[in-house]
């Protein structure tokens, strides 16, 4: 009797644990080629731990959504079977087309990210990359060269490839490779470069994740060097009134017809640096005379716009310093240096007023900008004068209460004796 | 001439008979007498107050979108506007101080013993509005530094256990610092503070006038032992003459405050703004803001800042009501106040200095 309550209470416990392991095991789809895979030396091993990362295994898709065959079987034949359209490794040649026959539906990609563009393998065909691997190179990037493979994070994961502080360096990889790139005859030193360069800083000094990296200007899935007379409208995607005085000025023209790259010229384009007025000058910086000749009319223009933005920048300075000495002696001097930014902005103004190389506008900007740093100059030493006069009053008033209580205590001495 | 107007309001007014316990009103000469100097001119700086505090009103509009720009006009382009300002701030700042002083001296020289605990007890209470009119005044410019320390001061009062919630809705105009809660302060600080404080200050002095100056008991027990030591000077003109020296020099201090610096403006409040780093009280608040960040977050059961709070307006009852437990030990033992006293005094020194220079 008690034997027989033992057997049925162990039956039922067995019951119990395999239709719990049933329910908690509904609805996900077993992928059984992790057992063995995560135990394989690289390329072929996958640990579960990497797989886990990939935005695809979040989203549910498993090894076979790419490779085929049957993850729910524990049969190794039946799993890489042919018949259940397993694929095996997949070439290079054909990962574009792998990657595109989900990221170019627009219907599939909706189901999981309705906002994701799904040009990407039609950009890709256009690109550098593109072209070079349809003509059989297969040395070119391909997506998973760039996104990275079974661990695949969203552009926005810090820790994805193509995140805006890693995409340099993703590009580096191949791009600063001497040897790699040596078929290719191009330059290596763009990341060298690029890492000199104000885009650069804003980038990981700045904190700006808008600041421009290689995609910015190159395009990422369309990858392709900008052509010398399309560096304008690249640069223009940012820098609008740069662009749109130099579409106007005579150097337009001029560059166009010697094939000079337009901004490149003067501003380099993988090291780009902050720009000073000293690339006016002749110096080290300067950049003018590696074309114009020494007096030439625009040589003469050069001197000029220089001479007024280094005077400008020096009132302005002169300003700051007065009112800054004024607002440590206690004075109120905050709307001029409030006006001190008005007068910054004009400088700037006049800077970028440069690219259209007409000295005339130049100065006017200049104009105006000195306008408000010798008003704000005025009320800095207005302001000292002011303090000067108070401090000579306190004098004064010091002296008669000094008098004062003198005179008081001699009228005490004076009751009291 | 002077004279014959005298005669002529005496003729009608009876002057005469009104000024009279002044003639004979004499003040005590000791070794300590200069901290009797201390009241009077917590007075004076409370006169200086009084009148820039009205030139400041002529110009002066409350409101969230034109006090800053009003201090801001008074400052750079009122005729003096700038010492006018200054004066009031540091006058403000000063009369705090003497004000402390003048109760510290008055805890040692024992001048709070029978028959004076009520003028100690409306002495307390006018330091008490003293310290209202510096809260309330400090908001007026409304730069960044007074919303968020007006923020902070007044969340500390909305933790009071039950009425704290009320009060930080009736100090504020709402639940949060707004234009409404300046236009109340202002209200509290040129109507509401000043009304009570000229009565306490009337009460204060009619019992000072009525129960003469005290002499403290070392002194009182010389002066006993040995009538022959007892010195005395009429108040008028001698003790008068000398606080009027006395009063001089302030106006040279706040003079050289003023001209040499000038109190700072800041930035116009923007409540959606960042609270500056280090935001600190004024300093007369140090000494209870830097107790608060000390005590625990949670004592027992209690929220600690709850406790906090609540402990220091028990210590503030308490010290209002210290007379009251000062009582004469047999034998002519040391009464424990005074070690109270340097206790407190070394407490606030020591925790207001911690408080300046803690980050």
């Amino acid at each position: 009797m008690l034997r027989n309550n033992l057997r049925r209470v162990r039956r039922t416990a067995i019951g119990g644990i395999v239709l719990l392991a049933a329910c908690l095991s509904f609805g996900q789809a077993p992928n059984t080629c992790l057992d063995c895979h995560s135990a394989l030396p690289e390329p072929q091993g996958v640990t579960q731990e990497k797989f886990a990362q990939d935005i695809h295994a979040q989203k549910g898709l498993t090894c076979a959504s790419c490779h085929g065959g049957d993850p729910t079987s524990m049969d190794m034949t039946v799993a890489m079977s042919k018949a259940k359209g397993w694929k095996g490794h997949i070439d290079k040649k054909q990962v574009p087309a792998l990657c595109g026959s989900c990221h170019s539906d627009p219907n599939f990609m909706k189901q999981y990210n309705p906002g994701l563009r799904t040009d990407q393998l039609s950009q890709y065909h256009t690109s550098m990359h593109g072209k070079q691997l349809a003509a059989g190179n297969s040395k070119v990037a391909v997506c998973t060269d760039c996104h990275s493979v079974h661990d695949i994070k969203p552009p926005s994961d810090q820790h994805s490839t193509v995140y805006p502080l890693n995409v340099a360096k993703t590009c580096s990889k191949c791009h600063a490779d001497a040897n790699y790139m040596k078929p290719f005859g191009i330059a290596t030193n763009q990341y060298a470069n690029y890492t000199t360069s104000v885009h650069y800083d804003a980038l990981t000094k700045g904190g700006d994740l808008s600041a421009p990296t290689c995609v910015t200007c190159h395009g990422n899935h369309g990858a392709t060097p900008p052509g010398v007379d399309k560096v304008q409208n690249v640069c223009a995607t940012c820098h609008v009134f740069q662009a749109q005085m130099y579409g106007k000025s005579t150097h337009f023209k001029a560059f166009q017809d010697k094939n000079l790259p337009g901004c490149v010229v003067c501003h380099s384009n993988h090291a780009i640096h902050p720009p000073t007025d000293a690339m006016l000058d002749t110096g080290k910086q300067g950049v003018c005379m590696s074309c114009h000749k020494p007096g030439d009319k625009c040589d003469v223009a050069r001197v000029n716009i220089l001479s007024s933005l280094t005077k400008l920048d020096q009132t302005i300075t002169s300003a700051n310093q007065i009112l800054h000495l004024a607002e440590s002696s206690g004075m109120e001097v905050s709307a001029a240096l409030g006006a001190q930014d008005q007068a910054r902005d004009a400088l700037t103004k006049a800077r970028v007023t440069i690219h259209t190389y007409q000295p005339s506008l130049v100065a006017a900007e200049v104009q105006n900008g000195m306008k408000i740093a010798n008003a704000n100059f005025k009320a800095g030493q207005d302001a000292m004068v002011e303090r000067n006069h108070r401090r000579i009053g306190l004098g004064i008033c010091l002296i008669a209460i000094a008098f004062a209580l003198f005179g008081l205590w001699l009228l005490i001495k004076k009751i009291e004796a | 001439m002077l004279k014959k107007i005298i005669d002529w309001l005496d003729e009608r007014l009876h002057l005469d008979g009104l000024l009279e316990p002044f003639r004979h009103k004499t003040v005590p000469t000791h070794k300590l007498s200069c901290w009797y100097f201390f009241g009077g001119i917590t007075l004076f700086l409370f006169l200086i107050q009084l009148l820039t505090g009205i030139l400041l009103l002529l110009y002066y509009k409350p409101g969230a979108n034109e006090a800053f720009e009003s201090v801001q006009y008074i400052v750079t382009r009122v005729q003096f506007g700038w010492l006018i300002r200054s004066i009031h701030s540091w006058s403000a700042n000063l009369m705090v101080f003497t004000a402390v002083a003048h109760m510290f001296s008055v805890l040692f020289l024992k001048a709070y013993r029978k028959p004076r605990e009520l003028t100690w007890i409306t002495g307390m209470l006018l330091l008490f509005l003293v310290m209202g009119f510096g809260f309330s005044g400090y908001l007026l410019p409304w730069n960044q530094l007074a919303f968020f320390a007006t923020t902070v001061g007044t969340q500390m009062a909305g933790q009071v256990p039950l009425i704290g919630q009320p009060i930080l809705i009736f100090l504020r105009g709402g639940p949060e610092v707004t234009g409404a809660t300046l236009t109340r302060f202002f209200g509290f600080h040129v109507a509401v503070l000043p009304g009570l404080v000229f009565v306490l200050i009337a009460i204060h002095l009619f019992f000072v006038q009525r129960q003469g100056m005290s002499v403290p008991p070392k002194v009182e027990k010389e002066w006993e032992q040995n009538p022959s030591l007892r010195r005395e000077m009429k108040f008028f003109p001698n003790f008068a003459l000398r606080e009027m020296m006395a009063w001089y020099v302030a106006i040279g201090a706040l003079g050289v405050l003023a001209a040499l610096f000038p109190w700072d403006l800041g930035v116009k409040a923007d409540p959606f703004g960042a609270a500056a780093a280090g935001i600190k009280p004024e300093w007369y608040f140090l000494f209870m803001y830097q107790t608060l960040k000390f005590i625990p977050a949670h004592i027992g059961f209690i929220d600690g800042e709850v406790l906090g709070i609540m402990g220091c307006g028990v210590v503030a009852l308490l010290w209002m009501l210290l007379p009251f437990f000062d009582r004469e030990r047999a034998g002519g033992k040391k009464s424990w106040m005074t070690g109270i006293g340097i206790f407190a005094l070394v407490y606030v020194i020591v925790f207001t200095v911690y408080g300046y220079v803690a980050k």
